[in-house]
């Protein structure tokens, strides 16, 4: 429940008037407001400034610094305020949170500070509100790498302690600077990748003649020289690659990445060669393959950061580009038609087919011109120009646009995806939020029940186990229990509907009731007895399980709990109608009656008429509205 | 084969794209104006703003201390600045008290109480007054203004349709997991049992004077009207 809506508790008790005349039960009562303080303004000093607010204010939030009674330790006795030596700036925010319920960040505050206000206070930064929390995450996210970079390059420094040999050649490989041998190592590679891309680019030069007016190219005069300065390349090439591959931590992911690929595809030619020798047929495929070897020069990406980072950043354009693309071919396969059909008059002309077209089409738009293909026509010169003119626009306008729509699209996917998981991060907040309000009821609900056998029995051990709710929240859960009265159901969590719908559609314990339900009057309960003749067994039942566990240490009745998962769902097959309201509250029931442990007579008969259930302890009187509040006195 | 003709009209078309374009083209530089513009209404965004009476009036009117007021309103103002609340706002305050179940069928009957001139919105004087009455009012004017919600249609007649709704949005409250499972005719068991016991001349309407009388009667409404009374 919103804080500032508990403001508004009053006026929906009010309205609950509007539930009275319908109801057929009497309402529970309702719960005393022990202590009817006037509300005051406590003064909050912090730091010499001076914060005032009411103390109801402060209250909504019981769970916090402010609102719970840990504000007493800096009660200041002499001056009659509370003091805090911490930032005002910050104290603002905080104390905004429990006026408005929202919890903002300011922009120029550093995280790390407010992150310690934060804690300071006991708020969680979860729920800062949705206008201020991309920026409090994108700040808390950079700050974060910034502290695991200061903590990598602190780690780099020191000599790290008895790593493998393979970790070791694994962090040289990745990382040259760590020692003098994987520099040089990291060099040698790079010269070797250097020299096999350049003997590949100079292989193809014409060089010099020989008799008979041919003009060679340098790689078939030197023949023998550029196969050794090949071989030895790829003999570095391969001894590099075996030795990644042995210190990779994770080889099968190794063989799968990007530049083990690269890798491969450089040095795979050169076997290839190997194998096929002279081979007339082949040969023409393997020629081929010597392309591939121009691959190598991607082997320097691992030597440059930026080439990293253009291939990265291509990458994750990869929809934008493909998008350009895509309306570029939309617009040729528009122009080509167009020039094909306009064209097709004149005679002797180079437009044969619309694919014909297209050449001229990607020619004039990215205006090239080459000039092989002309129109003649005065439509197709008119279309013509169309074209080059819009290649112009389609082209050379969004280039730039592009590259500044890399980094603007670039972040916003990024921020989508944040937004989007965000959003599924507040909309299971909200659930929790929703489910824990429900929850809390639920719990009350038996706690309450509980704490109020409890005094009647002057157990000293209600301390403990129950938690005190604040007045606004019993007073909310006597409105919801009212509701409950009103329409003569109860609130149940998923799980239990889950079962009672699983086993009302499970009815055939007829015959095994009445003998169970004379049988047992032990110090159990009469409807817990029952239950331990059942056999049935239920899955996620361990909810109500839990409970009865949690109570154990309190009574110092034994229950068996382990019995306890069959006993709703068994007391719903009792009845031969699934659905009649009569079902007592058993949950509550078997708490009170545990607790005042007297045997019950099992006076629950087949028909289900209006009758008080059994598990309603005989000494009723003894319990106020509680024991009343269990019983169903009349059918719907 | 392509004839003349056909070459021709293609070379019209062409003429024709020619002269379509560059009009469009001194549309957008701006020299001239082809378009028909549609006068486009400012949205003015009307920030109703309302100010209640004077303290001492409302304190004379109601039932309340100044005290008491001073409280409901730093409550109510809180929720809505502006200073009335409308339909939207309110249902929203009064769900977040039933997070089980749907509460917005039971908050729109409970405006329509509480917006007695009928205006769709719910100033503070209005709020107050209710308040004042239900907390703090004579039994008789509790169940006169339980009879006006109950009452839909404001026809001075409860029949058996409006107590239905009335019944079913109470139970929409209560959301899907209860215990008992709700059946779908629950509701209208629950209005056959009410209306027995209310609907004295059994003429399928329930007028006031019935509802005062059987209220009068039972004692559980009685006890329960009066569970409210401590809640400032």
């Amino acid at each position: 429940m919103a804080a500032g809506v508990a403001a508004w508790l009053p006026f929906a008790r009010a309205a609950a008037i509007g539930w009275m005349p319908v109801a057929n039960c009497p309402m529970p009562l309702a719960p005393a407001d022990k202590n009817k303080r006037q509300d005051e303004l406590i003064i909050l000093n912090v730091s010499g400034r001076r914060f005032q607010t009411w103390r109801t204010t402060l209250e909504r939030y019981p769970d916090t610094l402010l609102g719970s009674t840990e504000k007493e330790f800096f009660f200041n006795e002499d001056t009659k305020e509370y003091f805090f030596d911490r930032d005002p700036e910050v104290f603002r925010c905080v104390l905004n949170f429990y006026r408005t319920g929202k919890l903002h960040y300011p922009r120029y505050e550093c995280i790390s500070a407010y992150d310690d206000e934060l804690a300071f206070y006991g708020i969680l930064p979860e729920i800062i509100g949705d206008c201020c929390y991309e920026e409090y995450k994108d700040r808390k996210r950079e700050n974060a790498e910034r502290l695991m970079d200061d903590n990598d390059s602190e780690n780099n420094q020191e000599s790290l302690p008895s790593l493998s040999f393979r970790q070791t050649m694994w962090r040289a490989f990745e990382n040259p600077h760590t020692s003098t041998l994987a520099l040089v190592f990291y060099y040698v590679t790079g010269f070797f990748i250097a020299v096999s891309v350049i003997t590949n680019v100079v292989e193809t030069v014409p060089c010099g003649t020989v008799p008979g007016n041919k003009e060679l190219p340098c790689g078939e005069r030197y023949a023998v020289a550029f196969f050794c300065l090949d071989t030895a390349c790829v003999m570095i090439f391969t001894v590099e690659y075996l030795l990644r591959l042995f210190a990779a931590p994770s080889r099968y992911r190794f063989i799968r990445s990007v530049m083990s690929i690269i890798d491969v595809v450089a040095i795979m030619p050169y076997y290839i060669g190997l194998v096929m020798t002279d081979n007339e047929d082949v040969s023409g495929a393997f020629v081929t393959l010597r392309v591939f070897r121009v691959f190598r020069i991607f082997k320097f990406s691992r030597h440059s950061q930026g080439l990293r980072i253009l291939g990265y950043t291509l990458k994750s354009c990869a929809s934008e580009l493909g998008f350009l693309l895509f309306s570029l071919t939309m617009a040729i396969i528009i122009f080509a038609t167009v020039m094909f059909y306009a064209e097709k008059g004149s005679s002797a002309s180079k437009f044969t087919s619309i694919p014909a077209s297209f050449w001229y089409t990607i020619v004039t738009m990215t205006t090239l011109g080459y000039g092989d293909m002309v129109p003649k026509t005065i439509a197709g010169k008119i279309f013509g120009s169309i074209c080059s003119l819009s290649g112009v626009l389609v082209i050379a306008l969004p280039v730039p646009v592009i590259v500044s729509n890399f980094s603007r699209i670039y972040h916003q996917n990024q921020r989508a995806d944040k937004r989007r998981a965000q959003k599924k991060a507040r909309l299971a907040r909200i659930r929790v939020a929703k489910t824990g309000s429900s929850n809390a009821y639920l719990h009350s609900k038996r706690n309450g029940l509980l704490n109020e056998a409890l005094e009647m029995t002057g157990s000293p051990e209600d301390e403990h186990m129950t938690k005190t709710t604040s007045l606004i929240e019993s007073q909310h859960h006597h409105l919801l229990h009212c509701l409950e009265k009103t329409t003569n159901h109860e609130f149940i969590d998923e799980q239990m509907f889950e079962q009672n719908c699983m086993e009302s559609s499970m009815q055939n314990y007829p015959s095994t009731r009445s003998p169970s339900l004379s049988s047992h009057q032990g110090l159990t309960t009469s409807c817990c007895s029952r239950r331990s003749k059942k056999t049935t067994h239920l899955p996620n039942s361990n909810l109500p399980a839990t409970r009865l566990r949690s109570m154990q240490e309190l009574s110092t009745i034994h229950i068996q709990g382990s019995e306890q998962p069959s006993l709703t769902t068994s007391r719903s097959s009792l009845n031969l109608k699934a659905d009649d309201g009569l079902r007592p509250n058993c949950k509550g029931s078997q708490i009170t009656t545990a607790i005042i442990s007297i045997p019950t007579p099992p006076a629950l008969t087949p028909e289900g008429e209006s009758r008080p259930p059994p598990c309603s302890p005989g000494p009723t009187t003894n319990i106020p509205p509680i024991g009343s509040n269990i019983v169903k006195v009349s059918a719907l | 084969m392509w004839n003349k003709g056909e070459s021709e009209g293609l070379q019209t078309l062409g003429i024709v794209v020619v002269v379509c374009s560059s009009l469009k083209l001194l549309h957008y530089l701006g020299l001239i104006d082809l378009s028909d513009d549609k006068i486009e209404d400012e949205l003015e965004m009307t920030m109703v703003c309302h100010r209640p009476e004077g303290l001492e009036q409302l304190e004379a009117q109601t039932n309340f201390s100044k005290r008491e007021l001073q409280v409901l309103y730093r409550g109510f103002k809180n929720e809505c600045p502006s200073g009335v609340v409308n339909e939207e706002t309110f249902k929203q305050i009064y769900s977040q008290f039933f997070p089980h179940g749907d509460a917005s069928m039971y908050a729109h009957y409970l405006f329509n109480a509480f917006d007695t001139t009928q205006t769709g919105s719910v100033k503070f004087e209005d709020f107050v007054t209710a308040l004042s009455i239900l907390l703090r009012g004579t039994v008789h004017e509790k169940l006169r203004w339980t009879f006006n919600l109950y009452d839909i249609n404001k026809d001075g007649y409860i029949n058996k349709e409006e107590m239905i709704d009335i019944v079913k949005a109470i139970y929409d409250m209560m959301g899907k997991y209860t215990y008992p499972v709700l059946k779908d005719d629950t509701p209208r068991q629950h209005v056959d049992v009410f209306f027995q016991k209310m609907d004295k001349n059994k003429d399928g309407v329930v007028t006031l004077d019935e509802f005062l009388e059987s209220c009068q009667e039972d004692d559980n409404i009685m006890r329960s009207l009066q569970l409210f009374e401590n809640v400032m």
